[in-house]
């Protein structure tokens, strides 16, 4: 596939791993904070190519691992309501609520679908009219216009049984937030290449100043990340904290201007949890005023947050970045992707599934990395 | 969550700019996907699809810059190893 297959050349990546090397005189961790970067790393041995010392840790760049319990338990709630249809991205159907989640709902009778696009959703609301369709929109900034344009296209059709559950989060404040952590360790973040297709990387040159720390807009094909390790790899050297863009044949520094505008017609910024990272400021979508009645929260009743129970589990630490998916004891042993205990070993795109996928054995038995 | 798809964009149809809509070939799977936020998408650009929507048209220029970018690594590392 055109523009996929050239940023697979082994060889190609061979060499800027080798430029790496050349360049890094010192220990740096770096952070890429999204979790297509994560799979891609691990699933192409990335990290492996890398010299000693410098390590990639993985944040929190998984919307479905971040987004909290209650708000499955509000799907799954809402899903056995007679009459719904609950529609969602297939990620989200076996993310464990506090009792069950959406597919086991499914498989008690209630009509959950998994639908490719939000435009999907609209449509099965267009067709079935005597159902309330309810979405339930997760995502990073990437996929914000597309559910946004949900909205907008049921209320141009007039689809008073359209609705939709949002649990929208955006990156930057997380990024904020994990620096500012007592023990923070980063030194450099890949920043995640979608989410700054849609909204640029203006918003990145503060934290960047205010932090000290290089941020590199960087693409989801090894050739991409070992670019965008290398550049902030030599900003490190050089003593320079800037905004780079290693993607800009899919991002440029004001975004996408058509999608922000649909995006900040339908939501506005409003404070989120974040499943194993708490309560940050301004960190998440949720509707707009002008919007307000399509949200599923005024139909169905509130999300009510409660205060997040520690257990076993470690995706808390795994999604700021602390430990690694092989650091836990119960990972490929109490916790596989089949009997999950967390979120992160859960979704397609969470650490602990990515470690599990392409690793394996190799991962529990302790691999350096 | 965030994985888009690179395709080129074989027609395009609707008025409106945000009922556009094109058939998109990716690697010889063709799908209807909504071209709202790329206005300046052309018929045989190639545009990154998400969740069902074009989220930009790619850069050609800008993409063969990264093998340029890396051909200078290349050199550089000539440069710095010096004689062997």
């Amino acid at each position: 596939m055109k523009f996929r297959d050239e940023y697979r050349d082994a060889a190609a990546a061979r060499r800027i791993a080798d430029a790496i090397a050349r360049t890094a005189t010192r220990p740096w961790t770096l952070m890429e904070v999204c979790g297509g970067q994560t799979h891609a790393i691990v699933r192409f041995g990335i990290d492996e190519l890398l010299p000693d010392g410098l390590s990639l840790v993985h944040g929190p760049g998984c919307p479905v691992c971040v987004t909290p319990v209650e708000y499955v338990d509000k799907a799954v709630e809402i899903a056995g309501r007679p009459g719904v249809v609950l529609c969602s991205f297939g990620d989200m159907l076996r993310v464990p609520g506090t009792s069950g989640d959406l597919l086991a709902a499914k498989s008690r009778g209630a009509d959950v679908r998994v639908v490719y696009s939000p435009a999907d959703a609209v449509a099965i609301a267009r067709v079935e009219p005597e159902r309330e369709v309810v979405f339930f929109a997760v995502g990073f900034e990437t996929t914000a216009p597309a559910n946004a344009m949900a909205a907008v296209l049921a209320r141009r059709e007039g689809l008073e049984n359209f609705s939709m559950l949002v649990s929208h989060v955006l990156v930057p404040p997380a990024m904020r937030t994990i620096l500012e952590a007592p023990g923070n360790r980063i030194d450099g973040f890949l920043a995640a290449g979608h989410v700054c297709t849609v909204m640029g990387f203006e918003e990145y040159e503060p934290i960047a100043a205010a932090y000290r720390v290089p941020v590199v807009v960087t693409g989801f094909e090894p050739v991409d990340i070992l670019e965008g390790v290398y550049l902030c790899v030599r900003q490190l050297e050089a003593g320079r904290a800037e905004v780079e863009n290693q993607y800009a044949r899919a991002v440029r520094r004001e975004g996408n201007r058509a999608a922000l505008a649909t995006m900040r017609e339908v939501f506005r910024v409003v404070p989120r949890r974040w499943r194993g990272i708490g309560d940050i400021a301004d960190s998440g979508l949720g509707l707009a005023e002008g919007y307000a009645g399509f949200d599923a929260e005024r139909r169905f009743g509130p999300v009510l947050l409660e205060a997040e129970t520690a257990g076993e589990c470690i995706s808390g630490a795994v999604l700021r970045g602390e430990r690694r998916p092989p650091d836990c004891p119960a990972f490929g042993t109490r916790c596989t992707p089949e009997h999950p205990l967390g979120v992160t070993m859960v979704s397609s795109e969470g650490a602990c599934a990515a470690y599990y996928r392409y690793r394996g054995a190799a991962a529990v038995a302790g691999g350096r990395r | 969550m965030c994985l888009a798809i690179p395709g080129r964009i074989l027609d395009m149809t609707g008025d409106e700019p945000i009922l556009r809509v094109g058939r998109v070939d990716f690697g010889g799977i063709v799908k209807q996907i909504n071209l709202a936020f790329v206005p300046e998408a052309q018929v045989g650009d190639y545009v990154l699809v998400h969740v069902g929507f074009a989220i930009t048209v790619i850069d050609e220029a800008e993409a063969e810059r990264v093998f340029r970018h890396l051909e200078e690594i290349g050199e550089l590392a000539v440069e710095e190893g010096g004689p062997a």
